[in-house]
């Protein structure tokens, strides 16, 4: 049996080639407990990163994530993998720069190659008012030490020389939002990063593992029912995005989010032309070349709620057209695969993070369609949360309670289709 | 694609329609207070199975419907002009 953990090299890869050895499993299995300090609901990006900080930043270890099918097997293994901060608010953007840093340095930090490639991330203005927005979004970007600026058309042809920038009334390209430390990431190996960080740290991951009750006694939580046997905690983070009020309903909480498939697509792969991740939020579609040279499609939100993940033919024709407005050379490309995801939408597109009515039974969801790069940040930020009982300043603005107070966020503009 | 069987229009295309999401019921508008009203408004069931919903027919008939659906499944149980339903 090799030892554990084994750190990740280019020696160790050696060694390993030279002896044929095994390498040790990422993350371990461990009979589940009839209690925990900490429970996770859901071993998504989200529960994962939660985990890891709460043991790495803070000392919490006696931590289960429990996760009714496979790690990553909800959002986090089926998004477009698109990391980016030039949000529309202060405090989105603030929020989502903190993430940003988390990224350039997480290699690093959790020994996980994880692929962050800051390639750039542009937005097109095909109208005078969404040129506005931006121009709104860049000022505020700045402010915050972002770098994001308003670029021409010149300029767009010169950093994707593949777009379709001639003069048309149709859809005309006026200028883009050019924000260059956005980028794209493997979001697979994220998400294994993170378990395999947690793990080592010494939370268990429990794998095929539905919670299907949630025990409260005197308004506090008591602990979880799940497939296999009861757990008790005094403390439940609801992290299961798509599924998350079902979870909430157990608890007696109700949350303002509803359900709502997310498709993408993804070409075969070819030789590399496109840098930077291409958005246009008035054809609802967005692009970006893997380092594979896959091109990843995605749009918005289909337009009926459901929990079903199955793709829709209306939803790749429509995909198709859009993309060949922007880009007329790629109309032999074929299609290789297409797959949906759930998506836990906000009125406000903003995030849910914070304690509920429910003493103990905290939440971190309503991702929506832009959660994969608020990973980072969000598990820092709950970890401290919970360890040290007050809401962190940075996620203030998140909490439930937004709604009946009628503070909404506003960051609808930023976040509808340029996840 | 979703086919949904308009009661006046026969088997069409849920593309035909917009949605306008769960059916649920407007408190009172000259008693409710602050807090009911955004709960009205930004509150829903989100159930994972049978749901109540209205749609409309914007490319057909233009009529609004009341849709029984599955939302684990998609599949519809019954379409019926909201006029219908009413009587
Ligand atoms: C097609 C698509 C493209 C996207 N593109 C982007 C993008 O480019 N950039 C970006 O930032 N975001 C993007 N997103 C959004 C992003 O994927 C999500 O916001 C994010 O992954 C949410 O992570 P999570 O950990 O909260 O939830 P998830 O990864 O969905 O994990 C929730 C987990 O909870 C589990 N669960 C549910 N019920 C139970 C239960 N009863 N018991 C135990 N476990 C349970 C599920 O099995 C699941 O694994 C995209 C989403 C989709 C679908
Ligand atoms: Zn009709």
């Amino acid at each position: 049996m090799a030892s554990y953990p084994t750190r990740y090299s280019a020696l160790a890869l050696l060694r390993k080639g030279a002896t044929r050895s095994d390498w040790p499993r990422a993350w371990r299995h461990h009979d589940l407990r009839s209690s925990y300090d900490v429970v996770i609901v859901g071993g998504g990006l989200h529960g994962l990163a939660t985990a890891y900080y709460l043991a790495r930043n803070h000392d919490i270890t006696s931590v289960a994530v429990l996760e009714k099918a496979y790690i990553g097997g909800g959002g986090s293994g089926r998004n477009t993998a698109i990391v980016r901060s030039n949000y529309l608010t202060p405090e989105g953007s603030a929020f989502y720069d903190r993430s940003v840093r988390l990224y350039e340095g997480l290699t690093e930090d959790l020994n996980f190659n994880i692929m962050f490639e800051q390639r750039g991330h542009m937005t097109l203005a095909h109208s005078d008012a969404s040129l506005r927005t931006m121009r709104w979004r860049a000022e505020v970007n700045k402010l915050g030490g972002i770098d994001s600026e308003v670029i021409d058309p010149a300029g767009v042809k010169e950093l994707a020389p593949a777009i379709d920038v001639s003069d048309r009334p149709r859809y005309p390209i006026l200028g883009a939002l050019w924000h260059p430390p956005g980028g794209i990431v493997r979001h697979d190996a994220v998400v294994w990063g993170y378990a395999r960080g947690a793990d080592v740290a010494g939370a268990h991951i429990h794998q095929v593992t539905e919670v299907t009750g949630i025990d409260v006694a005197d308004g506090r939580v008591t602990g979880v029912q799940t497939s296999r046997g009861a757990v008790a905690a005094p403390v439940v983070i609801n992290c299961t995005a798509g599924w998350s009020t079902l979870i909430a309903d157990m608890a007696g909480v109700k949350l303002p989010i509803t359900t709502r498939p997310l498709q993408a697509a993804v070409t075969v792969p070819v030789q590399p032309f496109l840098v930077p991740v291409i958005v246009s939020g008035t054809l609802h579609v967005y692009v970006s070349q893997t380092a594979r040279g896959e091109l990843v499609f995605g749009a918005s939100v289909d337009p009926f709620s459901s929990y079903s993940s199955r793709g829709s033919l209306g939803f790749t024709e429509g995909l198709a057209g859009h993309v060949l407005e922007l880009m007329p050379g790629i109309s032999k490309m074929r299609l290789l695969r297409q797959w949906a995801g759930l998506c836990d939408m906000t009125p406000d597109f903003g995030p849910i993070i914070g304690p509920t009515p429910v003493a103990g039974f905290y939440v971190d969801v309503g991702w929506g369609t832009y959660g994969f790069k608020a990973g980072p940040v969000a598990g820092e930020q709950v970890a401290a949360m919970v360890a040290n009982g007050t809401v962190p300043r940075l996620i203030a603005s998140f909490g439930l309670e937004r709604f009946e107070q009628g503070r909404l966020t506003a960051e609808k503009g930023a976040a509808a289709v340029g996840h | 694609m979703l086919v949904i069987v308009c009661p006046h229009c026969g088997p069409r295309n849920s593309n035909e329609f917009t949605f306008l999401g769960e059916r649920s019921t407007r408190p009172a508008v000259a008693a409710t207070t602050p807090a009911e009203w955004r709960h009205y408004l930004y509150f829903k069931n989100n159930a994972a199975g049978e749901e109540d919903e209205r749609w409309f027919h914007v490319s057909g008939c233009r009529r609004f419907l009341d849709v029984e659906r599955d939302t684990l499944t998609n599949e519809i149980r019954s379409v019926r002009d909201v006029g219908e339903a009413a009587r």
